[in-house]
């Protein structure tokens, strides 16, 4: 794969920065002001569930323990998303720094960066990477001459589990166990890896944290929306011209972006990997944002000739394998709606049972313990719904955005 | 297993606990570099890591069963996973899987004859800008095309 930092262009990340800058001014600053930087910013994770990174961080900074932990998640293990891919093979600077501020900010000397089994690819040009910030003492002890702060990055590599990227199963999963999710409170923040406080961040928001550092809060609110600020990268796959990551501004349509990647006779928009939602034409000027079509940057997009019973069964079968069988009504739902999609497949449904399953993904949407199994039905009623002239009606009955 | 073997598995999974420390927080590491070296984890090498953890040799077969890149049984010795997901799929994963398989002799799910290779389906390797994908051990391929693929594996040692 070839780097193409050079080409790459962008608002807020894929811009220029000179490693370890970011790190030199935090080091700089009190701790209170770097996090009041970030709060001003408005900045939102970008592992999918949107939490504020401010609040997360001022939580774990307040903790009291002897031993503290910052954890990149690395995982990225939702169909589409290879984003942080290109975030770790093109720029690490930005990643590191990040997690380097964030151990400044909240007292650790910690960090680990949880990588996916799948881009152990990526490990030897990583682990190159730290030992050179170790000799230009961005890592290690004193860091730039900051007496008694101390931090280190290692890498932990994942065994291919999509769950252990939901936060605690990752924990778990670090602490060798099965990865299956904790219930929750308490939160990492306060009870995390060993049990000790631990923020949990994804690769892209690190990489923003970086930014903000550099340029300010201000500076980084002022692009995208009110509610969504800053920039996001999107990992678009599918049927268009262009397929690949890009920095967009949110706010964005959906209209614009396939326009920007050259999709043509577009059918359907799946947001938000497999666990988002699927859209049809009708709903194509909404937004990418979190206020609107909220998305941790997997757009796949789908054109006329596909079969979204196809794509559905596909998603299905994804949840049912990833699945952790910790709870029933994920381990015994998503195996129910992939026994419907199998019914439509054959036609040898109801629409009473199909409507019944709807119902069973709006528990599954409340009940299950973690975020797997609250989001998979997400595919299941979208397609089913937005689809349902193709899927249940022969093509008839004129919905479909047609 | 040899009594040799079972000592020479011992010492590399006290090295490892040496390596890596004593603590439970190892397990996945150490499973990880028996299941690289060795392609699988034996049943004698998940009691000494049960042993030398001082955990219970259920709690490890039941880590292991848990991920996808670690197996109790040999397969054969080159992991060839070509993803399954969506855009891959679309991009045409199932010409390149039969070609695989014609080329091969065996079915996904199952080793080559000659024990060279085992296949199987992976979910999104995170390169479906460039599917259809497969992963060969540690690497990874992309754009695939059914001739493409097989010319891969037959590069393969
Ligand atoms: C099944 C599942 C898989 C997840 N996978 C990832 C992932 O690969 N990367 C990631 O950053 N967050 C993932 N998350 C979200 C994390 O639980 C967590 O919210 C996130 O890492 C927090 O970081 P952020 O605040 O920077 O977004 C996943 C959540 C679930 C429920
Ligand atoms: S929702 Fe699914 S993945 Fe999450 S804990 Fe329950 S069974 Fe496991
Ligand atoms: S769908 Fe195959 S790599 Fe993502």
């Amino acid at each position: 794969m070839e780097n193409k930092r050079k080409e790459r262009k962008g608002a807020v990340l894929f811009t220029e920065y000179k490693a370890g800058k970011s790190i030199k001014k935090a080091l700089s600053m009190k701790r209170d002001d770097i996090l009041l930087e970030i709060k001003e910013s408005k900045l939102r994770g970008r592992g999918g569930a949107g939490f504020p990174t401010s609040t997360k961080w001022m939580l774990t900074a307040a903790a009291i323990a002897d031993e503290k932990f910052v954890i990149c998640n690395a995982d990225e293990g939702e169909p589409g998303t290879f984003k942080d891919r290109v975030l770790l093979m093109e720029y690490p600077d930005l990643v590191f720094d990040g997690m380097v501020i964030a151990g400044y900010i909240i007292g650790s000397s910690k960090g680990i960066v949880y990588l996916r089994g799948e881009y152990e690819y990526l490990l030897p040009s990583l682990n190159d990477y730290l030992e050179n910030m170790r000799k230009d003492n961005y890592l290690g002890e004193n860091i730039c001459g900051k007496s008694g702060f101390n931090f280190d990055i290692e890498i932990h590599l994942g065994n291919g589990a999509y769950v252990c990227g939901e936060e605690t199963a990752l924990i778990e999963s670090m602490e060798g166990h099965r990865g299956e999710a904790r219930n929750r409170p308490p939160f990492p923040v306060t009870t995390g890896f060993m049990k000790k406080p631990t923020v949990v961040n994804n690769v892209e928001t690190l990489a923003c944290v970086t930014k903000i550092v550099e340029h300010g809060g201000a500076w980084y609110k002022e692009h995208g929306t009110d509610k969504s600020t800053g920039s996001k990268l999107f990992s678009i796959s599918g049927d268009c011209a262009k397929p690949g990551v890009y920095e967009l501004a949110w706010g964005t349509s959906i209209k614009e972006l396939l326009e920007f990647v050259g999709a043509e006779k577009t059918k359907a928009v799946q947001v938000g990997g497999a666990s988002g939602v699927c859209l049809n034409k009708t709903q194509f000027d909404r937004q990418l944002a979190y206020e609107d079509a909220a998305t941790g940057g997997s757009i796949m997009i789908f054109n006329e000739s596909r079969s979204m019973l196809h794509v559905l069964k596909n998603f299905m079968e994804f949840f049912v394998e990833e699945s952790c069988g910790q709870c029933t009504p994920c381990r015994v739902g998503n195996i129910k709606l992939l026994e419907g999609v199998e019914m439509i497949e054959s036609g040898e449904f109801t629409f009473s049972y199909i409507n019944k399953l709807k119902d069973l993904g709006k528990t599954m949407q409340v009940a299950s313990k973690c975020g797997l199994g609250q989001s998979s039905p997400n595919s299941f009623i979208s397609i089913l719904e937005n689809f349902k002239d193709e899927i249940l009606n022969n093509g008839n009955g004129g919905s479909n955005g047609k | 297993m040899l009594v040799v073997e079972k000592n020479a598995l011992t010492e590399e999974i006290e090295s490892l606990v040496q390596r890596f420390g004593k603590d439970r927080s190892s397990l996945l590491k150490i499973l990880h570099e028996i299941q690289k070296t060795h392609r699988h984890i034996p049943d004698f090498a998940q009691q000494e890591i049960a042993r030398l953890l001082d955990i219970h040799p259920v709690e490890v077969y039941s880590v292991i069963t848990f991920y996808a890149f670690l197996n109790t049984e040999p397969k054969g010795r080159n992991l060839v996973r070509v993803c399954k997901t969506i855009t891959c799929d679309l991009q045409g994963k199932d010409a390149v899987c039969k070609a695989i398989e014609r080329e091969l002799g065996c079915k996904f799910g199952e080793s080559s004859k000659d024990n060279k290779f085992y296949l199987e389906y992976a979910n999104c390797l995170g390169l479906c800008d460039m599917g259809p994908a497969m992963a060969v051990n540690e690497r990874v391929y992309t754009n695939l095309t059914p001739e493409k693929a097989v010319e891969i594996l037959n590069g393969v040692k």
